[in-house]
């Protein structure tokens, strides 16, 4: 056996190796078709699958924002526009020192250190290739002055944005409205895709109303990137459509003279269309200049807006809340006739106060002497309370309060802006919900004059001028004049009738009348404002109390802060016949409707009347 | 005697082939394996002229060592066998005392002129050894034998494990592997050894680095850290998957053109070759792979000295699992391992071991009539 050993046995040993190589020779094959069925898995059966994922690492898409629509006045002023912002990019990549490169910067530019230490901030987060933005919103002149010298700096890039513009600054600011950055909560009912490489939306006004046809749809551009994210080549383009352009009704001219005329008050104008609710003037004053926001406004700057006791942001048109005071007198008057609990010619006796059964509060008129005897029209007149008290107390509230809401008063106009209140329109129901408590006949008394729960909107009583002024006919108020695609012709918007106010010829132009005395009869409230006017008004003042006076206290107003002081208020048409534009006045704590805002009416209306959109 | 012919350069050819000892079918599959790859590889190079050169100069030195090797006798080999492991072994000892860190890995070793991984030497030094052991007595090796070889597979594999490099481990302890395969162990042996190897695997586990470990996870699960430790396999897999039957066409694969497949040139080239010519250039290259490994085996059939079969099977059987691992990493057959595409894959150490081996099978066939005469 030990002998056996040592010798190596050439043809076993061959023989071995050929089976034991046969048996590797298998596996190998095995194994290798192992690897065939993987590859024919890979590139047959699955090769859809990997395909498409193959083109999403090698495809990006890219939005290319549209141009937003640009807003024009009436007659064609451009009232918001976009303009280029320039800044300043460095790529780094480009750059061969980027502090170098700063410093040397700095001979031609007032740098911010704290630019400077933010674009080190975006510099660590970004890839080299990336141009990183370094200086925001140069001027025209650092424009130039880098553009001369551009060649030395090479990475180092001026790139151009669009930015709204506001030509206006704080003219008509609250009807424009302006645009922000977006956040997550302007995005929770839109399209997040269309707003994909947008970075201002409508905050406010008609830019956020109208924000859906300002916007445009975003395009969009499939690149070819690297796997750094480095696009190699555009492969295919769709081009953004860009936002319809807005005309407003408002007409520019009538809207700075509206403006001027409410002085420093703070307040609301509203100068309306009646045949089309088309608005030629909203003012809300104090107002600001739009152009603070869209670049972004600082923190300082808006606490200083927001802080402010005017409350310059606060859209006093469609979201202020005023007691309207005489100035529904008219409709308070049409609910009498309707309902033939007044005569036209039925009197009563002023003597300065008025006394409910039962109840030993006096509830007085605005003049303590009385106005005597008076007819419903003269009450319109004078603005003689205590007829009206008596009145409404025979009407009762559940008369009123119908035929207010016929006119609007207490509800949304439906007018194209944001934030529109609604105001109050009291009535039982509304008082057994709201208080829980039952109606009572002195609230009835006081609603009458427009005082106590009832709050409106200076975009309702401007409405329900019109309406009066349309002998009932009611349109929706609107902003909105004409949209137009590109340079395309106006697409004129249409007027929106709602329900008309059905009421008898003869009792509306009883109550018209009246209200045109009011301007022309010497005891008219309106009458020294209205004195020489050369367009025949139909009006009416109010004056309506910013808190009640407790019972036998003086009223003195001398005493009384401002702030504290009674609002001042004036509604009215013209001409009377064929009116062409109604009115509605509020100047807060103007302390009163025929020697403050008529006058401001009067004003607005000259202004109207000699504008090339009076119909000589 | 060979007539005159029309084509003379041909017998030219195959005379030159002879009087180097090459076997000319072997070198010829060789050099169509690394023209194939060297066209795929100027394609992931990024078109660059220079790596092609470099490829090319690598791959003239390697072939010269071909047939160095090749006409090395294999007796003179296996009388250098135990010198071999020994120098190698002696570099695998320096290598963790003093060597060069490259990539966090301790593998190389700077002579000053020359800098190379001794383990890249023990891939053919350990199949030397071990054929060389079992061939100091009759064939098939007794239990007794094969225990007594185990050592010259395990103290190398251990070495090369600890530098970490458990690929190059696993390979070089398979290549010693099959020298005893080939032996003839007996099939109870066999068993008895692959059942030990299964009980050690968790062994195996604990002992791996964390990053051994998570290559594993990944290979398991490549979807569950996409842009970690599992984009490597998941660009791979894209890569070859959106290739098709015909492939994306050469120069177009957008996967390794835009640099989403990471190491292309090396380890992954295999993905390039199955995305830019499909399914039938992935093909076409397992046929020249499996040519060139049947061939090989062929001839070291013929060979009639024990020893150079032995060690020519094993080297033929090595540089099929090289082929195998690499393709089956890149595929997501298996996990990834640094292991490069032999003869396609950049790089020059690999190309001259694999190239002597491929000598060294030539010159187990090539000897035998000095051996009979």
């Amino acid at each position: 056996m030990k002998q056996k050993d040592k010798i190596h046995d050439q043809y076993l040993e061959a023989s071995i190796f050929r089976k034991r190589a046969m048996i590797a020779a298998l596996f190998c094959a095995a194994l290798f078709s192992i690897i065939v069925s993987r590859l024919l898995f890979l590139q047959w059966s699955s090769h859809d699958y990997y395909s498409t994922r193959s083109e999403n690492n090698r495809i990006q898409i890219q939005a290319v924002p549209p141009n937003r629509g640009l807003i024009y006045s009436r007659s064609g002023v451009v009232m918001a526009e976009n303009v280029p912002n320039y800044r300043l990019e460095i790529t780094p990549e480009q750059v061969a020192n980027v502090p170098a490169t700063i410093t040397a910067l700095k001979q031609y530019l007032d740098i911010d250190p704290k630019d400077i230490n933010q674009f080190q901030q975006r510099l660590s987060g970004a890839r080299s290739f990336q141009s990183i933005p370094f200086i925001f919103d140069l001027s025209f002149d650092e424009v130039a002055k880098l553009s001369a010298i551009k060649h030395r700096f090479p990475g180092v890039n001026i790139t151009a944005s669009s930015v709204r513009r506001y030509p206006f600054g704080s003219l008509a600011s609250h009807a424009i409205g302006y645009v922000g950055r977006i956040n997550d909560a302007d995005l929770l009912e839109r399209d997040k895709a269309n707003y994909s490489g947008t970075d201002l939306i409508g905050k406010t006004g008609v830019e956020r109303y109208h924000e859906d046809t300002l916007h445009g749809s975003v395009g969009f551009k499939h690149v070819e990137v690297n796997a750094q994210g480095r696009i190699i080549k555009t492969l295919n383009t769709t081009p953004p459509i860009a936002g319809r352009n807005l005309f407003l009704t408002i007409d520019i001219e009538l809207q700075r003279a509206a403006e001027t005329a409410l002085q420093s008050y703070s307040g609301s104008i509203i100068l309306i269309q009646p045949s089309t609710g088309d608005i030629l003037a909203m003012v809300s004053k104090p107002g600001f200049d739009l152009n603070l926001f869209p670049k972004g406004i600082s923190q300082k700057e808006f606490e200083r807006l927001n802080q402010n006791t005017d409350h310059p942001l606060f859209n006093r048109a469609v979201s202020g809340l005023y007691p309207p005071g005489s100035t529904i007198k008219p409709i308070i008057a049409l609910t009498g006739l309707e309902s033939g609990l007044q005569t036209p010619k039925g009197q009563i006796f002023c003597p300065g106060f008025y006394l409910l059964p039962n109840d030993d509060r006096r509830y007085r008129d605005w003049k303590r002497t009385g106005h005597g005897l008076v007819r419903l029209d003269d009450a319109i007149i004078e603005s003689c309370d205590i007829l009206f008290y008596d009145l409404s107390l025979r009407l009762g509230i559940d008369r009123i309060s119908p035929m207010l809401k016929r006119f609007g008063l207490g509800q949304v106009t439906g007018i194209d802006n944001t934030a529109e209140a609604r105001g109050t329109l009291p009535s039982r129901e509304w008082k057994k919900k709201m208080r829980g408590k039952p109606w009572y006949p002195g609230e009835t008394l006081i609603t009458g004059i427009g005082q106590g729960y009832m709050t409106m909107t200076p975009v309702q009583l401007a409405n329900m001028a019109a309406t009066l002024a349309n002998r009932g006919i009611r349109y929706q108020p609107k902003l909105l004049y004409a949209t137009q695609e590109g340079g395309n012709l106006l697409e004129l918007s249409q007027a929106v009738p709602i329900e008309a106010v059905r009421i008898k010829p003869d009792q509306m132009d009883y109550v018209i009348d009246a209200m045109k005395n009011t301007t022309q009869h010497v005891k008219g409230t309106a009458y020294r404002a209205f004195q020489s006017a050369r367009y025949p008004v139909a009006g009416k003042t109010g004056t309506a109390q910013v808190f009640g006076i407790a019972q036998g206290e003086e009223y003195d107003s001398e005493n009384l802060r401002r702030k504290l002081r009674d609002h001042a208020l004036f509604i009215g048409f013209a001409p009377v016949k064929q009116p062409e534009v109604a009115i509605a006045v509020i100047a807060e704590h103007g302390e009163s409707g025929g020697s403050v805002a008529a006058p401001i009416a009067r004003k607005v209306l000259d202004a109207y009347f000699t504008s090339y959109l009076h119909k000589q | 005697m060979l007539k005159p012919s029309s084509k003379p350069a041909a017998p030219l050819f195959f005379k030159i082939a002879n009087l180097l000892r090459l076997d000319y079918p072997l070198a010829i599959a060789l050099v169509l394996l690394f023209g194939w790859g060297t066209v795929v590889l100027y394609s992931a190079a990024g078109e660059s002229f220079n790596a092609i050169i470099r490829h090319l100069i690598h791959f003239g030195i390697a072939f010269f060592a071909m047939i160095v090797f090749a006409n090395i006798p294999p007796a003179l080999l296996q009388k250098w066998s135990p010198y071999f492991f020994a120098v190698g072994l002696l570099g695998l000892f320096t290598v963790l005392l003093i060597g060069d860190t490259g990539k966090g890995a301790q593998r190389w070793l700077d002579l000053g002129f020359i800098r190379f991984q001794p383990s890249e030497i023990m891939k053919i030094a350990v199949p030397m050894a071990v054929a060389w052991s079992i061939n100091r007595h009759p064939l098939p090796p007794t239990l007794f034998q094969i225990m007594a070889t185990a050592g010259l597979i395990i103290a190398p594999a251990f070495l090369i494990a600890q530098q970490p490099d458990l690929g190059t481990a696993l390979l070089v302890a398979s290549s010693g592997f099959f020298v005893i395969f080939l032996a003839g162990i007996r099939f109870r042996y066999l068993f008895s050894l692959l059942l030990i190897v299964l009980i050690a695997l968790p062994l195996l586990w604990y002992n791996m680095h964390a990053y051994q470990k998570q290559r594993v996870l990944t290979f398991l699960n490549p979807e569950s850290d996409p842009l970690g430790s599992g984009y490597h396999i998941i660009q791979s897999t894209i890569s070859i998957g959106s290739g098709g039957i015909y492939g994306k066409g050469w120069l177009n694969g957008s996967q390794s053109q835009l640099q989403f497949l990471p190491e292309r040139t090396t380890d992954f080239i295999f993905a390039v070759m199955g995305e830019e010519f499909g399914l039938l250039g992935a093909c076409s290259l397992l046929l020249l792979y499996s040519f060139i490994i049947f061939r090989s085996l062929y001839i070291t059939a013929d060979a009639q000295e024990t020893y150079a079969r032995l060690l020519a099977g094993s080297l033929s059987l090595t540089f099929f699992i090289y082929v195998f691992v690499n393709i089956g990493m890149v595929t997501g057959l298996l996990p990834v391992v640094g292991v490069p595409l032999p003869l396609v894959s950049y790089g020059g150490t690999s190309m001259v071991t694999l190239m002597v081996s491929f000598g060294m099978i030539m010159s187990a066939q090539a000897h035998r009539r000095l051996l009979s005469g």
